[in-house]
């Protein structure tokens, strides 16, 4: 065994991924990357190429052709429940108020379901205090569709970490929001990464929400998916939204622009 | 929801406006037309058949509405339970859709005479008619719902460990209960279909049979007053499903699933 700290939170090495028998679509290919503990991962590239799969193959909900992908060191053969997940669409149950959505993942990891009858009350204060790190406190009682579409992405943020994952895989989750919401969920999550040893995997469209949250960038091909540029981004933290208005963000932000559009313009040539 | 009204509105009135109405026409049309009461029998004529024959017409609705409500409730129980079967996988859904749809499209009145070979006349046929044809739209529905759970919401669940039972139990059951209770005003209506018919063809007994018995014996204002007790059994029972629905399912109509 190596040094456990050398062990990256997140290995995909040389993975292809095929949905749909052998004549399927190739979604990724040749695939390798690796996430360190601890630390913000973003994956930006053009529309179709493979990054909900890569979200799908790292959390076991598909299996790879070939390649391994592994989480904390170990092989996934199956869904790992260290992992939290929340998506562009927020994805409530409407029967249950806001504060039951939250619970809903603990009463299926295998850790809490026994527990979450007995220790109902502990759990909801957990749940109370989410709400209101993400900003609403005294909604739990509400039910998701009396909210607005950015509360609800909220409340679906709190769903992903009630559990206290390890890693939490985000796959466009602030795409439907306008961009002062956006802002301000940026922070929510910059504050969320900094304040614990979370890792967390963005995916996302928007290159300037990467180039400000994340410690790492990696740029995917366009389809069959796989790494063309990793690049590291030095910010000190924690970041300010100000940043965002200093030349040399502005210059990560272009020069991630120019490696998409290489991408996409390989894309047109193929097709 | 208390919404502040400024003037009266009429809208909750409406119904009785119309069903007024239309028997004040009704009435004015076979006076002023002094059409003969085996056409067509004013609404006071029939009225007064209802009040004269009320011992045999209470007993024959009775009928009805048991033998309606005990076919309900098999084809209630038996959807359901094959529903959730349907929705649970695709092996079986694929396997029993051409049989389902092939059985729905007989229709029904002709099942009844081999429920009568096998049965005799009376009450077991028309309960069996009328679970027979109430059955089909409750499986559809709670199928429905269960086969029309959003992928991602599975992603979530499953990437956390969720098997299937866990799926259905936190999400498919709770998700096509309103589709099951949306179900059940259709259901109703058609097992008061599926009794009448088999209560026409084979019984001795319910309302189909005493209308059938009053044509044959040209009592045409009787065989209104049986119409007039159908429809009121069918609106209250609607009503009932309607307002079980609204309680059990309000989350639906509010948050607006249905409306997708
Ligand atoms: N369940 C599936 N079955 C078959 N093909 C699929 C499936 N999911 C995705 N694909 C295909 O795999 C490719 C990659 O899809 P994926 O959803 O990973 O792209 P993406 O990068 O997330 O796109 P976007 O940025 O638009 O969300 C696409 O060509 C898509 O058509
Ligand atoms: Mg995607």
């Amino acid at each position: 065994m190596t040094n456990p700290s050398a062990v990256p939170m997140v290995g995909i090495e040389n993975v292809d991924m095929r949905y749909g028998g052998a004549e399927g679509t190739l979604a990724v290919s040749g695939l390798t990357m690796a996430v360190k503990k601890g630390e913000f991962a973003a994956v930006v590239g053009p529309s179709g190429c493979g990054k909900s799969t890569l979200m799908k193959l790292v959390t076991g909900l598909y299996i790879p052709q070939t390649g391994t992908v592994s989480v904390a060191g170990e092989r996934v053969t199956e869904p790992v429940s260290i992992v939290g997940m929340a998506f562009q669409n927020p994805t409530m149950l409407p029967w249950r108020t806001t504060l039951d959505n939250i619970l809903l993942p603990l009463e299926i990891v295998e850790k809490h379901r026994g527990r979450i009858r007995t220790h109902r009350k502990e759990y909801a204060e957990k749940a109370e205090h989410l709400l209101e790190t993400v900003g609403l406190k005294g909604f739990g009682s509400k039910y998701p569709w009396q909210l607005s579409g950015g509360m609800q992405q909220r409340a679906s943020l709190c769903r992903a970490l009630i559990h206290e994952p390890d890693l939490l895989m985000l796959d466009e989750p602030f795409g439907a929001l306008d961009a002062f919401t956006r802002e301000e969920l940026w922070c929510v999550i910059r504050d969320l990464h900094f304040s614990t040893d979370v890792t967390v995997v963005l995916v996302t469209h928007d290159l300037r929400e990467a180039v400000f949250l994340a410690d790492r960038i990696f740029v995917m091909s366009a389809r069959p998916g796989k790494i063309i540029t990793e690049r590291e981004v030095h910010f000190p933290r924690p970041r300010d939204l100000e940043i965002m208005f200093e030349a040399e963000f502005t210059d990560v932000v272009h020069d991630l622009r120019g490696h998409i559009a290489t991408a996409r313009a390989q894309q047109a040539e193929a097709v | 929801m208390a919404e502040a009204r400024p003037k009266r509105d009429f809208t909750d009135l409406a119904p009785w406006i119309y069903t007024i109405t239309l028997f004040a026409l009704w009435e004015a049309a076979s006076r002023g037309l002094s059409l003969p009461v085996y056409i067509l029998p004013a609404p006071s004529v029939v009225a007064q058949s209802i009040v004269d024959y009320w011992p045999a017409i209470w007993k024959n609705s009775l009928q009805t509405l048991y033998t309606t409500l005990v076919g309900f409730a098999l084809a209630v129980a038996g959807g359901l339970a094959l529903g959730l079967l349907v929705g649970w996988s695709r092996f079986i859904y694929k396997g029993l859709y051409p049989l389902m749809i092939g059985f729905n499209a007989v229709p029904k009145v002709a099942v009844v005479p081999i429920l009568v070979i096998w049965f005799g006349i009376g009450t077991v046929p028309a309960i069996l008619t009328a679970f027979l044809i109430a059955f089909f739209p409750i499986v559809v529905n709670v199928a429905t719902g269960l086969a029309t759970i959003e992928p991602e919401m599975e992603d979530v669940l499953r990437a956390l460990g969720a098997k299937k039972l866990d799926i259905m139990l936190k999400v498919g059951i709770p998700r096509s209960m309103p589709y099951f209770f949306g179900s059940l005003k259709i259901a109703i209506t058609l097992a008061f279909v599926g009794s009448v018919i088999s209560e026409t063809v084979a019984a001795n007994s319910g309302l189909g049979h005493m209308m059938l018995a009053a044509q044959s014996q040209f009592n045409v204002p009787l065989v209104f007053a049986g119409l007039v007790m159908l429809a009121i059994e069918g609106i209250v029972m609607y009503a009932l499903m309607a307002w079980l629905e609204m309680r059990m399912t309000g989350w639906a109509h509010r948050s607006g699933m249905n409306r997708q």
